[in-house]
């Protein structure tokens, strides 16, 4: 066991683990951050997401030790100030999720590509989303809310109506 | 007595369903009592207080017994209860699934949710209007003909000033109203039913209440659910199907850190541990000897329909008989033969099976998202020989996987781990174990035989399924769970298994239908154990059925549109539920959003890389009528079929909440093509070998069709009619696709696949074989 310092959601906080124990695990079982979830353990389906220094990495097999100091966001810091992101506004707007047990990584993952490229083609989304699985198989609307977000992001008045009433 | 401030003293996690109501703790006594420490007693759905909580401040919670799986449904029955309580929607919650405070009713299942449960949650909306009424009617002493009702308000007609909320009426007391019924679904009080078409709140859209806060990650799943004290446990499965434990080496795990016990009992092992991580090391670590079967438990999976093939049934049912087919056949200008195989394909959730139970009290609380609480609940008791009033199933939301799954087995074994241990215990699946031990949709081998006359008129339709669903399981049962198998306390014998037919309503002369069961080896402690999957044998039967029609129909140089449609108006007769007449209105709908170009498939074969192709199939399930059209882009080079775009025309009767009805059926036809397209099981002589998402490929961002049309139909001769039911929607668009994306295939190849899934290898290899 070692002492270990993470910075997540803006807050640094301390825990007493293992420096092997996967991120997750520390995320979910010490900090009480249920965003990111265990999906596979091998980093292939994307359920356990976070943010480190803006890129989308898979917390099931990133050891805690390696992202000690690293700027972590989870889902539940993406909202800034009580708003929304874009994103998780646009995944509502467009009601993607089923089950919802996935949404945590395809949400993560779409901010990561979008931060690298505002403005990504059809193809850009689905290439860049293509290793965060949905059993729910909610794909058509998570690339509808990607779009939405993006166009959203771009006009400033440009919040599209949406189909289905408040 | 308990309370509820008993409950939070003893327990430290509060009831979830509860605390996401968040709409005031003034609950009345009935709704306290059943949040205390126990006895759980079935809430008595007799009494109207058992269903619906007026609160003083004018806001209600409705509790109903089934579970949402991500569809909406609690979305859809807050419409429906509001719509018949005459009650704003938005001052309304649901609480659903959980034993202790929601009468039985089933859990989810057969997508039967408002076609069969929602009756029961409408009559008793009804009935707390109707007393609210009599209420105000005392109060003002006014005739109920002379009151009126709007949004949880009743006024007097004749003086509108005269006005009362339902929360003055009633708010922080007991209805004490008995209502009648026999059973939980026929649950009724004196009020009548609102005609449909007075309904406020059906068929228009709000916004999921449950979506919010699975987006802003502030939702508490059964996943995470974290009490004082609580141990954390991994199994150790055996690493062959029907291997025996010899023994296990403890030393080999009891020094690691966190290490709190081994638990074993016959073939079941588990590792408990302090913290999660540590549970998964030391499981891993765990020496365990343990003895290969004598003969294999069942086939590889190359040789699966081989198997299939000669295996003698252990059960045939007696065919169904029209006519006289071997005679038709016997006498036909043209006969077609096929024969169709689809694999043993997985339910394989996103988030392995898990559950925490806590034996806290000497009762047993159990955190699951289990679609069948009440059965987990049921079962539990049983298993452990705990009386029922002792045991109860918390239900929250959780990853989704369309069926039965391993979520049942989770929490028997969290169950039996807590009681082991004496400790609350969170048990979770690795996604190893999820992928290769979860339960299995069945693999069917399917032989057809059709004739046709000189005109091109099918006259003889035969249909021979072989399941290898022994499907002796029933679920969240004591004796069959998987807990019960290894640990030796299975029953001795499993059920019978059945098998499928076609559920078109095609007029054909002479039809025979035949339908077996054949057997793995191994019936028991087998990874390849059957559990229903979306439909759960729709998919298999209409994939034959509705691939050979259009087998048929290119035989007989037909549009297949219009082979289908001649099939339908050959008869002027139909059922109670018009089927026949819904069945021609979604074909026709879907082919007029389709644009549907009347011809016969194949096209002609084009000369580039990509082959363009649209095909169409159609299903019934229970009274729920779907077409849906495939089209499909098959790259000659690399075998890839991509399904461009896809068209559903979906009539359910009366739709209450149709985006999020339009978002089930999007789901569901995608669900479907990944399995047409990659789904299979595979598995050598001894274990399932598909572990992962590598091993068990499934559809991803890149195979997401580029349109999607959803058409909500209305076929009902009478479509406006005052009492049209509503039906279930969940599962009926997952029995056409497959054969949608093989009919759309052969259209643009001329190749016909007859083994799902159409990975590129094998597509790629039939065209080869045919030279295109």
């Amino acid at each position: 066991m070692a002492n270990i310092t993470l910075r997540v959601n803006g807050t640094s906080r301390t825990v007493d683990v293992d420096p092997a124990t996967p991120l997750l695990y520390v995320l979910r079982n010490d900090l009480d951050l249920h965003g990111p979830r265990f999906g596979c353990g091998l980093g292939q389906c994307g359920a356990c997401t976070v943010l480190v220094k803006n890129e989308a990495v898979r917390s099931c097999i990133r050891p805690v030790s390696s992202v000690a100091g690293a700027e972590i966001t989870t889902l539940e810091g993406l909202a800034k100030d009580g708003k929304l992101h874009p994103l998780q506004q646009a995944w509502i707007d467009e009601q993607v999720p089923a089950c919802g047990f996935c949404q945590n990584g395809q949400i993560l993952t779409a901010k990561a590509l979008l931060d690298k490229n505002p403005t990504p083609t059809d193809a850009q989304i689905r290439q860049g989303m293509a290793n965060t699985l949905c059993r729910c198989m909610t794909y058509y609307r998570i690339q509808a809310a990607i779009k939405r977000a993006v166009k959203a992001t771009s006009t400033a008045s440009a919040r599209s109506e949406s189909e289905v009433i408040a | 007595m308990s309370t509820r401030r008993d409950f939070l003293k003893t327990s430290g996690f509060l009831v979830v369903g509860l605390s996401v109501s968040g709409l005031g703790n003034d609950l009345p006594l009935e709704a306290q009592r059943a949040l205390g420490a126990g006895p759980y007693p079935d809430v008595d759905f007799r009494q109207l207080d058992s269903w619906i909580v007026i609160r003083q401040d004018n806001t209600a919670t409705f509790y109903v017994g089934k579970t949402d799986l991500g569809q909406g449904t609690g979305t859809a029955f807050r419409q429906v209860m509001s719509d018949e309580l005459d009650f704003p929607y938005d001052k309304t919650t649901c609480v659903m699934g959980s034993t202790d405070v929601t009468v039985d009713q089933g859990g989810s299942g057969g997508s039967d949710a408002l076609q069969t449960d929602g009756y029961p949650m409408r009559r008793v909306a009804a009935e707390a209007r109707r007393v609210l009424l009599d209420l105000a009617s005392s109060r003002f002493g006014v005739p109920v003909s002379g009151l009126v009702v709007a949004d949880g308000v009743i006024s007097v007609a004749a003086d509108p000033s005269k006005k009362v909320t339902y929360g003055e009426l009633i708010g922080g007391r007991k209805f004490n109203v008995t209502l009648t019924g026999n059973n939980i679904n026929a649950t009724t009080g004196a009020a009548k039913l609102k005609d449909v078409r007075e309904m406020k709140m059906v068929g228009k859209s709000p916004r999921r209440y449950d979506i919010p806060a699975k987006v802003d990650g502030s939702l508490k799943w059964a996943v995470d659910v974290k009490v004082p004290g609580m141990l954390h446990a991994r199994n150790v499965k055996p690493p062959s199907a029907g291997a025996k434990l010899v023994s296990i080496d403890e030393s080999s795990v009891n020094k690691m850190p966190g290490f709190v016990k081994v638990v074993n009992k016959g073939n079941y092992v588990a590792v408990v541990c302090q913290r999660e991580e540590q549970a998964i090391n030391a499981a891993r670590a765990l020496k365990v000897n343990w003895q290969k079967p004598a003969t294999a438990p069942f086939p590889t999976s190359e040789n699966l329909f081989a198997y299939m093939r000669q295996a003698s049934p252990t059960l045939s049912n007696p065919p169904a008989v029209v006519g006289n087919s071997d005679a038709a056949i016997k006498g036909a200008a043209k006969v077609v033969e096929a024969e169709y195989e689809i694999p043993f394909q997985g339910h394989v959730s996103i988030g392995p099976a898990h559950a925490m139970a806590d034996p806290s009290n000497d009762q047993l609380t159990i955190y699951s998202n289990d679609m069948k609480s009440y059965g987990l609940r049921d079962g539990v008791a049983e298993f452990l020989n705990m009386p029922r009033d002792r045991v109860r199933v918390v239900w929250m939301e959780g990853p989704q996987a369309y069926g039965r799954t391993a979520a049942d087995d989770a929490g028997f074994e969290a169950a039996f781990l807590a009681k082991e241990v004496g400790k609350p215990v969170r048990v979770q699946w690795m996604r190893n174990e999820e992928t290769a031990w979860d339960t299995k949709g069945p693999a069917f081998l399917v032989k057809t035989r059709g004739a046709l006359d000189a005109q091109g008129n099918l006259v003889a339709f035969e249909y021979d399924a072989r399941s290898a669903d022994f499907n002796h399981l029933n679920y969240n049962e004591h004796d069959t769970v998987l807990v019960a198998q290894l640990t030796g306390a299975r029953r001795a014998m499993p059920n019978q298994g059945s098998a499928a037919r076609p559920e078109e309503v095609y007029a054909i002369p002479n039809r025979r239908a035949a339908m077996h069961v054949v057997s793995m080896p191994l019936v028991w402690e087998t990874p390849l154990r059957t559990g229903n999957l979306r439909d759960p044998n729709g998919p298999q039967s209409n994939f034959a059925s509705e691939s050979f029609i259009d087998e048929l129909a290119a035989a007989a140089k037909a549009d297949p549109i219009d082979f289908r449609l001649k099939l339908l108006t050959e008869s002027k007769e139909d059922d109670s539920g018009f089927k026949r007449a819904r069945s021609i209105a979604v074909i026709k709908a879907a082919a007029d959003a389709y644009k549907w170009d009347t011809r016969p498939s194949p096209r002609t074969i084009g000369s580039g890389e990509i082959l363009t192709g649209r095909g169409i199939a159609y299903a019934i399930r229970s009274q729920t009528v779907v077409a849906e059209i495939a089209e499909v882009e098959v790259n000659r080079r690399t075998g890839r079929v991509w399904v461009k775009r896809l068209v559903c025309a979906h009539d359910c009767g009366l739709v209450i909440n149709p985006e999020a009805i339009k978002r089930a059926i999007e789901n569901g036809m995608l669900h479907s093509v990944s399995r047409a397209l990659y789904e299979e099981t595979q598995f050598d002589g001894e274990k399932v070998t598909s572990v992962d998402w590598v091993t068990y490929p499934t559809l991803t961002h890149n195979d997401v069709p580029e349109t999607i049309d959803v058409v909500l139909v209305n076929g009902d001769p009478n479509p406006n009619r005052p009492d049209l039911p509503h039906y279930g929607a969940g599962e009926t668009i997952c029995k056409p696709t497959m054969a949608a994306i093989a009919n759309a295939i052969f259209d643009a190849t001329g190749v016909r696949l007859r083994r799902v899934p159409f990975r590129n290898a094998r597509v790629l290899a039939a065209l080869k074989t045919a030279n295109v």
